[in-house]
């Protein structure tokens, strides 16, 4: 092999598939009664701005009304941004939304794109006119996302008759029958039991382990993330708190991590230093660390007979929860 | 456009697993046909002949109207569009790789065509063997009526089009439609033909696109004389030149509703 210059043997990596920046979106809205009707302003998304590099699963997490959805239609190009830019796949969505479509997959757990009357398999056979896939590859990929998604007993079933978590997988399918680039789910588990979520995370990890497609997902189901992403955003209040991956977001968190010591004994409640006990239950009892998990397990050992001991880590859920319920001043933005 | 078939086929098999709601349209079109063409004779009674119309003539018009309610949708329903603004669901079909106006035009098509068939079909038959009318005989007239049906259905399509999207900025089209059948119901010449108006008011009525819907299609059928130009051809213009005219509309207004469009909903 010849001598290469370092830069062309470590090409730079490809450009991300998204790019957001500055992004903002605001909503007139009028209130009140017909003739004191006052106008106000909200700005659902404010100076938002992220990229995502190909094959990647990212997390957009936030509050209810944080706007996770307002961005996902400005990323879709269903919604124009009131000030920023965009940019997926290296189109602008806003204005090149057509072209867009054939390239990314879209979800929107509340909604379905499949027709109410017809059965699934209907709706699915469209997507190959609606995106030009040659039937052959449109057979192929059906027969696979049939067999992963698990939809074999309901293809001929009307739409209205299946059941939520139906419906999902075969929005997922037909999202996914044009083999796009881009995934972006707004709450693709909503509503769905234990077992359909994990069918839909597995499903959603092979995807993008075998395929490369990159996904980006909002969803309030912390569950999720913990399977699937490597690295959260968190958007309040129009603005990113957090952007990392989930290790830094535990960090960053001040929710303390518990000790649980069973005793060979119920006995009153410990207490050491740097630990303070919040909940006792026969012989087992819950410590809340503040200092180094190492000195409290010792002074506890010390003064006590111990069965076991495990040390918890925060809950993403815990952490989450107090990432949003900081003041907004107090909170900045936390990049890792 | 292999999509807008497919959307058209699928559209039409939709519609046929309506079988209760089809039996029932036929029932009342043919049921308030009747009556409408009694009132009419019992006003031919009076007088045998109206602006070039004679009882017979009206009654065929009855049936025409009655025949058009299903693919022109002059009572409704609203194109499932209008909903979709309102609750947001909207966002999804923005997300196809289709013009919105050709998608549910597809989608009309698709139901006016089932209508045509299992609808209008029986409805104008019960009404040329219960009055015992005879059938117009030149093929020229059947053959322009075949094509003012579909003209009419475009222009039926193109006016609820813009009743649905006027959505995008009045958030609640309930009462757009609700003027809009009334309009369309009188001056489509659908319970009255429009010969039956004042002259004046009648000239007024033949301006709009209205008329395109019900009045020209059965004066094309009757090739009667007080089509636009006097003939066939001339109805069948004046049909198209709204079809046109309100798809023209239609485009435009999409093109800036999803501009500025709102969706609305998380
Ligand atoms: N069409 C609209 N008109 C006015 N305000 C809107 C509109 N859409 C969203 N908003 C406002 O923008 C903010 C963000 O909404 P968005 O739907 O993006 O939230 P979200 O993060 O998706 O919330 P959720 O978790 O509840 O789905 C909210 O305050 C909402 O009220
Ligand atoms: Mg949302």
């Amino acid at each position: 092999m010849p001598d290469l210059p370092a830069a062309a043997a470590h090409p730079a990596p490809a450009d991300p598939i998204v790019d957001v920046r500055g992004l903002g979106r605001s909503f007139t809205v009028s209130e009140g009664p017909f003739l004191r009707r006052t106008r106000r302003t909200v700005h659902a998304v404010a100076d938002v701005g992220f990229t995502v590099p190909r094959g990647a699963i990212v997390g957009y997490l936030g509050p209810n009304g944080a706007g996770k959805s307002t961005t996902m239609k400005m990323l879709t190009g269903i919604l124009s941004p009131s000030s920023g830019t965009v940019r997926v796949a290296g189109l602008e969505p806003a204005r090149q939304r057509t072209r867009l479509a054939a390239r990314i997959g879209v979800v929107f757990g509340q909604r379905t794109t499949l027709w109410w009357d017809l059965p699934l398999r209907d709706s699915l056979a469209l997507t190959r006119h609606l995106y030009h896939v040659p039937a052959t590859d449109h057979a192929r990929r059906l027969a696979e996302l049939t067999e992963l998604l698990e939809l074999g007993p309901f293809l001929r079933t009307p739409v209205r008759q299946l059941s939520l978590g139906q419906r999902m997988r075969g929005d997922l399918t037909a999202a996914l029958l044009h083999d796009p680039e881009l995934l972006v789910l707004d709450e693709p588990t909503i509503g769905l039991d234990v077992v359909s979520k994990s069918t839909i995370r597995e499903f959603l990890l092979k995807l993008n382990a075998e395929r490369g497609t990159t996904i980006l997902l909002t969803t309030h189901d912390l569950g999720d993330v913990e399977r699937l992403c490597r690295r959260v955003m968190v958007i309040d209040h129009g603005r990113l708190a957090f952007d990392g991956d989930i290790a830094a977001l535990r960090d960053s968190a001040p929710a303390p991590r518990t000790l649980v010591v069973d005793l060979a004994a119920p006995t009153a409640p410990i207490t050491v230093a740097g630990a303070r006990c919040v909940a006792v239950e026969g012989p087992r009892q819950w410590l809340e660390l503040d200092a180094n998990p190492a000195a409290v397990i010792a002074a506890v050992a010390a003064e006590h007979e111990v069965a076991d001991l495990t040390l918890r880590e925060p809950d993403i859920e815990e952490v989450v929860a107090d990432l949003y319920r900081r003041p907004a001043g107090e909170r900045g933005r936390i990049t890792a | 456009m292999r999509v807008l078939f497919a959307v058209f086929s699928y559209e039409l098999r939709r519609f046929s697993t309506y079988r209760v709601a089809t039996a029932a349209g036929v029932f009342t079109n043919s049921v308030f046909g009747v009556i409408n063409a009694m009132v009419l004779l019992a006003v031919f009674d009076a007088k045998p002949e109206i602006n070039g119309y004679v009882a017979e003539d009206a009654v065929l018009q009855v049936f025409v109207a009655q025949a058009m309610i299903g693919p022109v949708a002059i009572f409704g329903p609203p194109l499932d569009l209008a909903d979709r603004i309102r609750t947001g669901e909207i966002a999804v079909d923005l997300l196809r790789p289709v013009h919105p106006l050709l998608w549910w035009l597809a989608h009309d098509l698709g139901r006016a065509a089932f209508s045509l068939a299992f609808r209008s079909a029986p409805t104008f038959t019960v009404g040329l063997l219960v009055f015992a009318l005879p059938p117009p005989a030149a093929p020229e007239q059947w053959a322009g009526f075949a094509a003012a049906i579909l003209l009419a259905t475009l222009v039926g399509f193109g006016l609820r089009y813009l009743y649905a999207i006027s959505g995008f900025w009045l958030m609640d089209t309930r009462g757009v439609h609700a003027t809009a059948w009334l309009l369309g119901t009188f001056a489509s010449g659908m319970v009255l033909p429009l010969v039956l108006f004042p002259d004046a008011m009648a000239q007024v009525l033949r301006l709009l696109p209205f008329a395109a819907l019900v009045q020209v299609p059965a004066e094309i059928l009757m090739d009667k004389a007080t089509l636009p130009g006097g003939t066939i051809a001339g109805g069948l213009a004046y049909q198209a030149a709204w079809a046109a005219a309100l798809i023209a509309i239609g485009t435009l207004l999409t093109a800036r509703a999803t501009r500025k469009v709102v969706v609305q909903g998380g």
